[in-house]
This record gives C-alpha cells, sequence and structure tokens, in this order.
C-alpha cells in the first residue's frame, strides 16, 4: 500500500496541475439552484468523494463533469486546460470516463467488446474488427487491476454483479486520461463485491488517476477517500481531509448541523 | 492471473444448450423427414437447387431483419414494399427499356420507404412497429394504384437472367444472390463496427448512447437496410416470376420473421445470427416444398405452415426471454 496522501485541505496536493478543476461551477433548471458556485481539485492519484443527501446536487455536478448538462455559470478545468463539452461522447475524448451506477454494459456482448464500446479496433483495408487484439489486451489489463473474470472472452451475462462492475471501472481506467467520475458504483453490489470494487477502486489511485467519486456510504467513503466534499441543497459546505475528519463531522455537514465554510 | 471464480458448470452447460442449435437440429430432422418419405423426388439436384431458389427472396430479407431485430426494432412493411419494388420495376423496365434504371427506381423505393421508417422512429420517436404498420399500409395501397391492381410483365432479359433465371459457374443465379446476401450480411454482422454498434443499440441503448454511438443513426441505417433487402427481393420475385404483380411478398412477412427468429436472433434485440438466418428460411422453405410434395391443397398448406411456424418460434424463444 501507498502511504496516504495528506493533502491541504481545501486543494489538491502542491506543486502540480490538478487533472480536474472546477471553478464556481452552478447549474440552474429554471428556478432551482440545482449546483451553485462549486470549487473543487483533484490530483493525479487522488480519490475525492462527494457526499451529500438526496437531492443535494451531486449527481447534477457530475452530469456537468461529464458532458450530459451544460453548466450555468462556471468552469472546468482539464490537465490545466479550460474546457467546455458538447456532449457526453466529447467529455468522453477530453479524458474524462464515467462509472454509472446503472452499469452502462452490453449483457450479450464479451467483456472485450465491452471494454472497447463504441471505439473498436480495427484492422486491414476493409477495418474488420481486430477481435483477437481487443481480447488480449483487455486480457492483459483485467489481469494487471485483478480483476477477477473467467476470461476476457466471456459474455457479461455470464458475470456477477461485482464482475460486472470491476469491467465498468477497468473500462473506465483504460480509456481516462484525466478523470474517473463514479456516481454510487456500488449502490447496487453485495458486501463482497463491493469490497472487491473498493480494492480496485485504490488500485486505480495507485496506477496515478484521479477519481471523483459519489457515495452515500459514509463507511465506505472514509475507507477508500483522500478527501471529502459536501454539498447541501446545491451549496458547497465544504472539504475536508479524510485523515483529520470525522464521520461526526461529516455528518453534521450533511444534515445542515455545521455551517458552510465561507 | 485470472481465476474462474463462478458460473463455469453453469458456463459449459449453457454452451451446449441445444436451444441454440434448435433450427440446425430442426433442419436435419425436416430433411431427413423428407428424404425418406419422398425418396423419389426430395433428394434430387434439381429439387434441392429449388428449395435454395425459391427461399432466396426471404433469405435476402431476414438477413435484412436480422439487423432489425438484433437493433431492437422490427420492419413490417417489407412485404408491401416487395410488391412496390417490384412494380415500379416491371414499369420502368416497360417505358424506358432501361434495366438499370428499373433497378435504380426499385432500390430507389427501398431507400425512400426505410428513410421514411427511420426518420419516423428517431426523430418522432414513434415505435418501430407502428411506423412500419403504418407504411406497410402505406406503400400496399400505392402498390395497388401503380397499375390499378394490373399485373405487369417483365420481359427486359437481362432483367430476367440477372434477377431470375440466369446461371453462373453451372449454379442458378438466386443460388449466388443467397450467398452474397449472407456473406455480406455475415461481414457487416460479426466483423465490422456497424454490427457491433447494432447489436450494442439492441441491448442496451443507453449504455451504446454514453459510448458514443450514434443510437438513431444505427436505428435508420437498419431500416433503410431492411426496406432495401425487400426491394432486392421485389427484383428476385420479378426476375423469377418474369413479371410483377401486388400481391408479391404479401405472405412473406411472417416466414421472414419466423426464419430469422428460428435461426437464433433475438426478438427483443441484442442478438443476431445471419447464417441462422439462411438456415432458417431454407427450413420454411424445405417445409414448404414437403407440403406441397406430400400433395396437400394450398388452404391446408397455409395452417400446416402457420403451426409448423409457431411450433419452430416457441421452441427457439423458450426461456430466452427472462434470461
Ligand atoms: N433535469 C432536471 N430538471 C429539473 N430539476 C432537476 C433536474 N435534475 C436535477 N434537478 C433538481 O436538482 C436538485 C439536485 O438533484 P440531484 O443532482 O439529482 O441530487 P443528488 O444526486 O444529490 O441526489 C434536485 O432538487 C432535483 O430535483
Ligand atoms: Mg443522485
Amino acid at each position: 500500500m501507498n502511504a496516504p496522501l495528506v493533502p491541504s485541505e481545501v486543494g489538491a496536493p502542491e506543486g502540480s496541475t490538478p487533472q480536474l478543476r472546477l471553478v464556481g461551477l452552478s447549474k440552474h433548471f429554471g428556478g432551482v439552484v440545482a449546483v451553485n458556485r462549486f470549487d473543487l481539485e483533484v490530483a493525479a492519484g487522488e480519490i475525492v468523494a462527494l457526499v451529500g443527501d438526496n437531492g443535494a446536487g451531486k449527481s447534477t455536478l457530475v452530469k456537468m463533469i461529464s458532458g450530459l448538462y451544460q453548466p450555468s455559470a462556471g468552469e472546468i478545468w482539464l490537465g490545466g486546460k479550460q474546457v467546455s463539452f458538447a456532449d457526453a461522447s466529447d467529455a468522453r475524448r477530453q479524458g474524462v470516463e464515467v462509472v454509472y451506477q446503472d452499469l452502462a454494459l452490453v449483457d450479450d456482448q464479451p467483456v472485450y467488446m465491452n471494454m472497447f464500446l463504441g471505439r473498436e479496433l480495427v484492422k486491414g483495408p476493409l477495418r474488420l474488427l481486430d477481435r483477437k487484439r481487443m481480447a488480449r489486451e483487455t486480457q492483459e489489463l483485467v489481469d494487471s487491476l485483478d480483476v477477477r473474470i473467467p476470461s476476457a472472452k466471456a459474455t457479461i451475462k455470464e458475470l456477477s454483479g461485482g464482475q460486472r462492475q470491476g469491467v465498468a471501472i477497468c473500462r473506465a481506467t483504460h480509456w481516462a486520461s484525466n478523470l474517473v467520475l463514479m456516481d454510487e458504483p456500488t449502490a447496487a453490489l453485495g458486501v463482497a463485491e463491493t469490497a472487491k470494487v473498493e480494492e480496485l477502486i485504490l488500485r486505480l489511485r495507485e496506477r496515478g488517476a484521479a477519481v471523483l467519486v459519489v457515495s452515500h456510504n459514509l463507511d465506505q467513503v472514509f475507507r477508500i477517500s483522500d478527501r471529502i466534499t459536501v454539498l447541501r441543497r446545491g451549496t458547497q459546505i465544504g472539504t475536508r481531509s479524510t485523515a483529520t475528519t470525522s464521520k461526526n463531522e461529516i455528518v453534521s455537514m450533511i444534515t445542515g448541523l455545521q455551517h458552510a465554510d465561507a | 492471473m485470472t481465476v474462474s471464480t463462478q458460473a463455469s458448470p453453469r458456463g459449459w452447460m449453457k454452451k451446449f444448450d441445444a436451444k441454440n442449435y434448435v433450427v440446425y437440429i430442426g433442419f436435419v430432422l425436416v430433411f431427413a423427414f423428407f428424404a425418406v418419405t419422398q425418396t423419389q423426388y426430395f433428394l434430387t439436384p434439381e429439387n434441392l437447387a429449388n428449395i435454395v431458389i425459391q427461399a432466396a427472396p426471404v433469405t435476402v430479407m431476414a438477413i435484412g431483419m436480422v439487423f432489425v431485430l438484433s437493433a431492437g426494432e422490427i420492419d413490417l412493411s417489407i412485404g408491401s414494399v416487395v410488391a412496390l419494388s417490384a412494380l415500379a420495376a416491371a414499369v420502368t423496365a416497360r417505358e424506358t427499356e432501361q434495366w438499370w434504371l428499373a433497378v435504380l427506381v426499385s432500390l430507389a423505393v427501398g431507400l425512400a420507404v426505410g428513410l421514411v421508417n427511420g426518420l419516423f422512429v428517431t426523430l418522432v420517436r414513434l415505435p418501430s412497429f407502428l411506423v412500419t404498420l403504418a407504411t406497410m399500409g402505406l406503400v400496399a395501397g400505392l402498390a395497388r394504384q401503380l397499375t390499378n391492381l394490373q399485373s405487369v410483365p417483365v420481359t427486359d432479359s437481362t432483367l430476367v437472367t440477372f434477377f431470375g433465371g440466369g446461371e453462373l459457374l453451372g449454379l442458378p443465379i438466386l443460388v449466388w444472390w443467397t450467398a452474397a446476401a449472407v456473406f455480406v450480411g455475415w461481414v457487416l454482422l460479426q466483423r465490422k463496427r456497424y454490427g457491433a454498434h447494432v447489436l450494442a443499440v439492441g441491448n442496451n441503448a443507453s449504455a451504446a448512447r454514453v459510448s458514443g454511438i450514434k443510437v438513431n443513426r444505427v436505428r435508420v441505417m437498419v431500416l433503410v437496410g431492411s426496406a432495401m433487402t425487400a426491394a432486392v427481393a421485389g427484383l428476385l420475385y420479378a426476375g423469377r416470376l418474369q413479371g410483377a404483380r401486388y400481391t408479391l411478398g404479401e405472405a412473406d412477412l411472417m416466414t421472414v420473421i419466423a426464419a430469422a427468429i428460428v435461426g437464433g436472433t433475438s426478438l427483443f434485440g441484442g442478438k443476431g445470427s445471419v447464417v441462422g438466418a439462411l438456415i432458417g428460411s431454407l427450413l420454411m422453405s424445405m417445409l414448404n416444398n414437403g407440403l406441397v410434395l406430400a400433395g396437400l391443397s394450398v388452404s391446408q398448406q397455409m395452417v400446416a405452415r402457420a403451426i409448423i411456424i409457431l411450433i419452430a418460434v416457441s421452441f427457439s424463444l423458450r426461456g430466452k426471454k427472462n434470461q
């Protein structure tokens, strides 16, 4: 295991360009302010957890960073460059990968076709699918991340929920050049499978990925994150280093017993 | 290191599940049955070629249908496209005496109907079931109007040879058409990104969308492809029968869907087999052929065929829905 990072509480570790920087990011739906002036930096090799009650604005924030919603105001920076996303595939092209709660996998296709879904490798002048190479690269990837599946050629339908989420996370890691976003990645999983997926998320950090994860499970948040940022009714209450905060403090930030920092 | 953690015995059994081979088993059984009971005629080369030839239009359309069903859509308009395409080709050939213009007009009919289907499914967001049910009626009406219910003979020798009675390297041209359709369909579905995208859209459209696949474009493409195969089927009928009539293709819809489903294509999207559709189509053709040889009347044949289709489809769909 790596020594835990001890970042400053608000920003990413100093001296490096953050992979993700959000400045005053806001989203209004008509009169509803779903997210109001949200600021955050996530560095490479860092896991930041986003927590908050139902309706706090977590999914809205994730959707802005993944290109599904256009922000009403504010800036998104990736690897030191300000960006905007026309749509979700544009965000993917710019290095943001999302692991969806509802498993965006194609059940009747093999693991390797899912790994390359929408970006299939082709060969030759006829641009025929290069199944062999996709299966090989997938096998190498799942092996290196220690995701235990029968084979890269197994059909998704044959896999357990945890194995499927493992595949989805592998895919995100493989393609993300800037950031992996996860919205409730273990919400649909049992205890043992959740533990597996948490191990996998920690392995992403070792490989230097920047991860922003939404979770309802505070125990999980304390097990895997480096920092925790709290939203309540669209307002960012504050960001804490996981090593120096407590569950009580985070709970009171979520529920409103503690007021916004600034 | 990769360890098989679970489900390997189940996976093993699944791989050898007879359900996946229903069409091949059925094909062999029916073939054997007719070979034994109709010994003197069924096994002759002419009769075997005849089975493939008579199946040709249905085979071509079944391959188009494999893509539509795989993408989670359905196309009910193909039967009437057959009639309009054949009549439009026959009329064009009669008026202009240009076989290539007749072919172009026929394909244009397919393209137009496919685009209308595709646009209503994607832009207006209507289920393909409804859209193609409506265009089925619309196109059938146009086919009846075009020649005022009159049949039109096809005398152009190129059309009659190339789409009908011709031979190439000792094999009937319709066998070549069948082979070409199967080859192109198989490559598209199994070896091209297009096929992977069709299957992904039919299996999980939202997953396909967030993966950057142009879901609506795929839907338009499968419906255009299917209408184009129906247009080609219209040409094959016009060439073989040396004429066109508004009734052409009107009984084919059920056979085409049955051939695709019996061949292993899912009615619910995400799974398709081109080779299975070929075998399914040949199976249907063989049954027709055998029923005729067995001396059944036309109405008896209709009843027998419907019962057989129902049984065959039940076999291949049983238990699949809940997986
Ligand atoms: N598409 C939308 N249109 C209108 N209001 C929305 C939309 N999406 C979210 N909201 C509103 O924004 C707020 C935040 O929602 P959401 O981001 O889903 O919260 P969370 O994921 O934290 O539970 C809620 O009040 C919700 O009703
Ligand atoms: Mg949410």
